[in-house]
């Protein structure tokens, strides 16, 4: 019983964790790249983004589902990279893709907050543009850990998209969120209400080392 | 005066769409002069300073910065760039302490071990006992100051100042001026003042031009500029009646 509960629990963490990673080192440079650069269609891909911020996970899921399954375009394919369905990897693309357009969406909000003229400001000092974008970036590392806590949040709590893609396997793809479901069904709400207080709290803690992260500003 | 010519420009224009901001036919800055550039709002000082900057290109005409050409289309190198450096009228700081923001510039240039430097820079503007307070508790003279301690800590060659004294008191004004004498005098930096201000353009100046609409009305040393101004809108403006 605690072993399964803790295996839960830690796949939970790998799950999320893991798509949280995909998500930030892809979302934020895509978000600060959006908010910095002018190009054509940018208002459009800025759309794209916020509307994604909304999708419903399930839909998402289902998405997935549909992609990974035998007969779906990437089924057939056996890349390495390219995880099968009702399997944590399948999970986490799909974690991914959920958390994706909210790091990018926020980041780029955030980054489009910090005054234009101190990117002008940095070329000035002789930073190249790289460095110019990164100062901006982390000028606005108060709103850029917000879009990974937002991301964050949406995954961990998520159950449509991982019980679609992951199938709620016990001992493989069973995380807490599925578990709560499973034992609420099964009427064992204080086991269903116990999941959900080590979910809080596991948010809670995570949210509090971005908290740490975003350094100082609320000791001012 | 060394009269070693550091910007030359010929025929340079900027338009942004259909508006034409600045048409200057030809102009020069010397090694370690003080130009002061002067002209209402709108004249194109701020859009020439970006240019001096490279951070603007021009959109005709060249402007050669000692044997490097500056034309359309192509991108100043970093080398080159990082000789000129700008204090802009509203110095964007970092969300860090003084030392941080002067030392900053150093560290995008890749060099290190400038805490000397750092210290000595904050001495000059006279802010060394602020070194470890945030920049963001500062007033807008003290911040005004860092900007100028951080673009000094670079040592630049050229040093561009975007109206550095608007909205500040005359107590900073003083300090600012003197910081700006000190570094021409002491480290024969070549300093762009671009001011509203034309009793600042006449203290610190050693040459003076006057701009409308883009263009250059007339540039002379100082004394004749205010004395003796060939153009009558110059006199106008000198006289501080209003110039269109």
């Amino acid at each position: 019983m605690f072993s399964d509960f803790t295996e839960i629990v830690i796949l939970s963490l790998q799950v999320s964790g893991i798509a949280l990673l995909f998500s930030t080192l892809i979302g934020v440079p895509v978000g600060a790249i959006i908010g910095l650069t002018r190009f054509f269609g940018r208002r459009l891909v800025a759309a794209i983004l916020y509307t994604g911020m909304g999708f419903p996970p399930v839909v998402i899921g289902l998405f997935v589902y549909i992609l990974l399954s035998r007969s779906g375009p990437l089924g057939a394919l056996t890349f390495p990279f390219i995880p099968d369905l009702f399997t944590p990897g399948a999970m986490i693309l799909a974690q991914t893709i959920i958390s994706f357009p909210l790091v990018a969406g926020f980041t780029m909000a955030a980054v489009m907050g910090v005054n234009p003229n101190l990117r002008t400001q940095m070329l000035s000092l002789g930073a190249t543009k790289r460095q110019a974008a990164l100062t901006v970036l982390t000028e606005a590392r108060l709103g850029v850990i917000v879009a990974i806590a937002a991301g964050f949040g949406s995954i961990i709590s998520e159950v449509g998209a991982v019980m679609l893609v992951g199938g709620n396997i016990e001992g493989r793809t069973r995380v807490l969120t599925t578990a709560i479901v499973l034992e609420t069904r099964k009427g064992n709400f204080d086991l269903a209400l116990l999941l959900g207080v080590v979910l809080l709290l596991l948010t809670f803690f995570a949210n509090l080392i971005m908290l740490r992260l975003q350094g100082t500003v609320f000791d001012e | 005066m060394n009269k070693e010519t550091i910007y030359q420009l010929q025929n340079v224009t900027k338009r942004y769409g259909h508006r034409q901001v600045l048409n200057i036919e030809s102009l020069e800055v010397f090694q370690g002069e003080i130009l002061g550039v002067v002209g209402p709002s709108g004249a194109g000082k701020s859009t020439l300073l970006r240019i001096f900057n490279f951070l603007e290109q021009p959109t005709s005409g060249l402007i050669k910065f000692q044997r490097e050409r500056y034309e359309p289309g192509r991108e100043m190198p970093l080398k080159v760039r990082r000789k000129v450096t700008t204090v802009f009228q509203r110095p964007m700081l970092l969300d860090r302490n003084v030392f941080d923001n002067v030392e900053y510039g150093l560290r995008l240039q890749g060099r290190r071990n400038g805490n000397q430097r750092v210290q000595r820079s904050l001495e000059q503007v006279g802010l060394s006992e602020f070194a470890r307070q945030r920049a963001c508790t500062l007033s807008g003279g003290e911040a005004q100051r860092v900007a100028l301690a951080r673009a000094m800590v670079l040592q630049p060659q050229v040093l561009l100042l975007d109206e550095p004294t608007a909205n500040l008191d005359p107590h900073n004004v003083g300090l600012i001026e003197e910081i700006i004498k000190t570094l021409n005098h002491e480290q024969s930096v070549t300093l762009v003042l671009v001011t509203h201000n034309v009793f600042q353009a006449r203290r610190l100046a050693d040459r003076v031009v006057f701009i409308l609409e883009g263009q250059v009305v007339e540039v002379a040393q100082v004394d004749q500029f205010f004395e003796a101004p060939q153009d009558a809108r110059t006199k106008a403006f000198v006289n501080g009646e209003m110039v269109y």
